[in-house]
């Protein structure tokens, strides 16, 4: 047991900071947090000076244009990524979804045709999973793909899709067979967003800002070979992909949740409640609860690294972070007293809390919903019988 | 970055849960506890067999050792001993105590005695047993001799830390043994003709519970690591450890008396010894809000 960096990831880490003061803009941690989502300009950029610099795939094989380095480096990336509050990566899909699924699944061709673009940020990708009438429950998608020729005509609306206001492609879960079983008639094809019949509509959150979208498909025709897997494998495809999502989530909750704490305590100090021994109390909270994140997620990490399968204290991570981060977002609106109310410039660091508060809402349900989660727990990891 | 105990870390782990559960099966932990005595008097001689009690275990190796003999409510000083006592007597040889305001754990099952800043024979003092909760460690009375008796000793600084760390790691045992018991339990009682862990009100909350015991299980080996390591973050580790396992040892045995129903309200049933530990360790020496407020202090000053 041993928690300080290796020579090779300190050496990394080094590198890392004096690249990102670098490329930073002169005096930007000096500035207040951003509010709501990076604009697409400043995203593209910052995704293409993270590839020219080799921070873009750090754990992807060195064959497909990766740097090949274990999951520590990509931990140790979004630590010092998130202490400088630095922009999200505007292609979060396709590296952290859509790559890792089409390395596992894919043909020669797909590899070679997807994986370089998705390093580089050149393709953005998007997420067809959720439907209006299937959000936890991805085995009952009812949007449908049929064979005419040598194409799928795909017929639906999926929802809940970050970035598919400017996708390129998407990685969509689709009905093609639809006498067979729930999971077994599921199959998960590769999307070209500018095919005719792809719709996108922004869909505005509590927060008012669109951050996700709904697309329809209408008779969208996609090549045969568009397709991970055979026709059937969607459910198997589907869970490599989430399986993905959640490898590395903890370091990516970590981080958030070490900014907001930073915020917190900053807030604090300049509302004055850091003299006040209830809300002291409170922040410690927070910190403590920050600190059990991140060593629980290391704790998944090592036993990821040293037998490839993340451990069952990873199931923890996303449950925990998102409870604390709506207490967290709630407790520094509380701090800011009538101010709260303000949004926009006239706010509170342009109205920061307001938006991250609303905003932690949608912590609970996205990529997992606390119930869901709380039955993953219960069933997988307790082994306790299925409820209903 | 390593977040793993050694293989032999591991093994040693295995070995105290199988020892303690042939040795101390739960209805004989239940008789003992019922006991005058409250502990077991044969037992400090195999720990020593054992060499649970060497010079040469490191904090970390104690850290799977004290979780162990939570799990297990080890019947013997062992805990006061190692975690409390062995910084100021410089040993884990015999077994040994604190005196905090007259009163000390285990003061009637153990040979030495730390009262500030001497080390004294418990045979030279007058010693009283006083009814306790926790009945597996219970309280004395402790009368010291004359005021120049004992040996003179200075507390290492981070004696304290060591004791906080342990004890987070002996409520991590707590409440990984109230959470299987409690799991076992739900998956065999049946009510309205289904297994209660079928009931998502049930499964749900013995999630929670599976939640803040690994949470609490990270911060506990972190604190033993950084204290063992002379990490710079070492006391606000075992600040934030030490309340988080404390609280997630009273809810794992809260949220386990609740699922057990009736039956789990008894004295009968082993769980009540479980939560009086958990109890213990929350009221000693600084409750969970102290910690936190020692936090505060290295987050925003006084």
């Amino acid at each position: 047991m041993d928690f300080r960096d290796t020579p090779d990831e300190a050496e990394f880490r080094a590198g890392l900071r004096a690249w990102l003061v670098e490329a930073l803009p002169p005096g930007w941690q000096q500035q207040p947090p951003h509010v709501g989502r990076w604009d697409e300009d400043t995203a593209r950029t910052w995704a293409r000076k993270l590839y020219d610099a080799g921070y873009s795939g750090i754990t992807w094989p060195k064959e497909y244009g990766g740097q090949g380095q274990p999951y520590t480096y990509q931990g140790i990336f979004l630590e010092e990524t998130a202490r400088v509050g630095a922009p999200d990566h505007i292609g979060v899909i396709g590296l952290g979804m859509a790559g890792p699924t089409i390395t596992a699944w894919g043909s020669q061709e797909q590899k070679q045709r997807y994986l370089a673009n998705i390093l580089s940020g050149e393709e953005i990708w998007c997420q067809g999973f959720s439907e209006p009438g299937s959000g936890s429950d991805l085995a009952g998608a009812r949007t449908s793909a049929v064979l005419d020729g040598d194409e799928w005509v795909v017929n639906g609306q999926k929802v809940w899709s970050s970035y598919a206001h400017i996708a390129d492609w998407c990685i969509l879960v689709v009905r093609t067979d639809p006498a067979a079983a729930k999971h077994a008639g599921l199959s998960y094809l590769l999307v070209d967003m500018k095919s005719p019949g792809v719709e996108v509509r922004p869909l505005r959150q509590i927060t008012g800002d669109p951050e996700f979208n709904e697309i329809w498909f209408t008779d969208v025709r996609v090549p045969r070979e568009s397709m991970l897997g055979q026709p059937g494998d969607g459910w198997k495809v589907a869970m490599t992909t989430l399986l993905h999502e959640r490898g590395t989530l903890g370091f990516a909750l970590t981080a958030a949740l070490e900014r907001a704490v930073n915020r917190l305590i900053t807030t604090a100090k300049e509302t004055g409640a850091d003299s006040d021994p209830v809300q002291r109390d409170r922040i410690a909270r927070h910190w403590v609860e920050l600190q059990a994140l991140r060593y629980t997620n290391y704790r998944s990490l090592t036993t990821l690294v040293k037998t490839g399968v993340p451990g069952p204290e990873g199931s923890v991570a996303k449950l925990h972070w998102s409870e604390s981060n709506q207490r967290l977002t709630k407790l520094a609106q509380e701090l800011l007293g009538e101010r709260a109310m303000l949004s926009g410039a006239g706010g509170y660091w342009d109205g920061y809390w307001a938006y991250q508060q609303l905003r932690s809402r949608g912590n609970t349900i996205e990529a997992g919903t606390s119930e869901i989660l709380r039955g993953i727990v219960a069933e997988r990891v307790l082994g306790l019988p299925k409820s209903r | 970055m390593d977040f793993a105990f050694s293989e032999e870390q591991q093994m040693l782990r295995a070995s105290a849960r199988d020892w303690l559960a042939d040795r101390y099966p739960l209805d004989r932990v239940a008789a003992i506890s019922d006991g005058d005595l409250g502990y077991d008097p044969d037992a400090w001689a195999e720990l020593t067999k054992l060499g649970w009690l060497d010079e040469s275990l490191e904090l970390t190796d104690l850290a799977v050792l004290c979780e162990e003999a939570g799990y297990g409510l080890l019947p013997a000083p062992f805990v006061t001993t190692v975690a409390l006592a062995a910084p100021a007597v410089g040993s884990a040889e015999r077994p040994a105590s604190v005196v905090h305001d007259g009163l000390a754990p285990d003061g009637a099952a153990v040979e030495l005695l730390v009262a500030g800043a001497r080390v004294v024979e418990a045979s030279a003092c007058t010693i009283t047993a006083v009814d306790s909760v926790d009945r597996l460690r219970r309280y004395a009375r402790v009368e010291l001799p004359e005021a120049d008796a004992g040996e003179s000793v200075t507390s290492t600084p981070d004696a304290q830390l060591r004791a906080g760390a342990l004890l987070a790691c002996e409520a991590v045992g707590v409440t990984q043994r109230a959470l299987d018991l409690t799991v076992a339990y739900v998956k065999q009682r049946e009510q309205f003709g289904r297994v209660i862990g079928s009931y998502q009100a049930i499964a749900h909350r013995v999630s929670d519970v599976y939640v803040q015991l690994e949470l609490a299980r990270s911060l506990a080996y972190w604190a033993a690591w950084s204290v063992e390591a002379g990490d710079p973050q070492a006391e606000v580790a075992v600040a934030a450890a030490r309340s988080a396992a404390g609280e997630a040892a009273l809810f794992g045995c809260e949220a386990a008396i609740q699922s057990h129903g009736g039956i789990g309200f008894t004295w009968e049933h082993p769980l009540h010894r479980f939560y009086k530990r958990a109890q213990w360790i929350s009221s000693w020496s600084g409750s969970a809000t102290s910690q936190r407020a020692q936090i505060a202090t290295a987050l925003f000053g006084d």
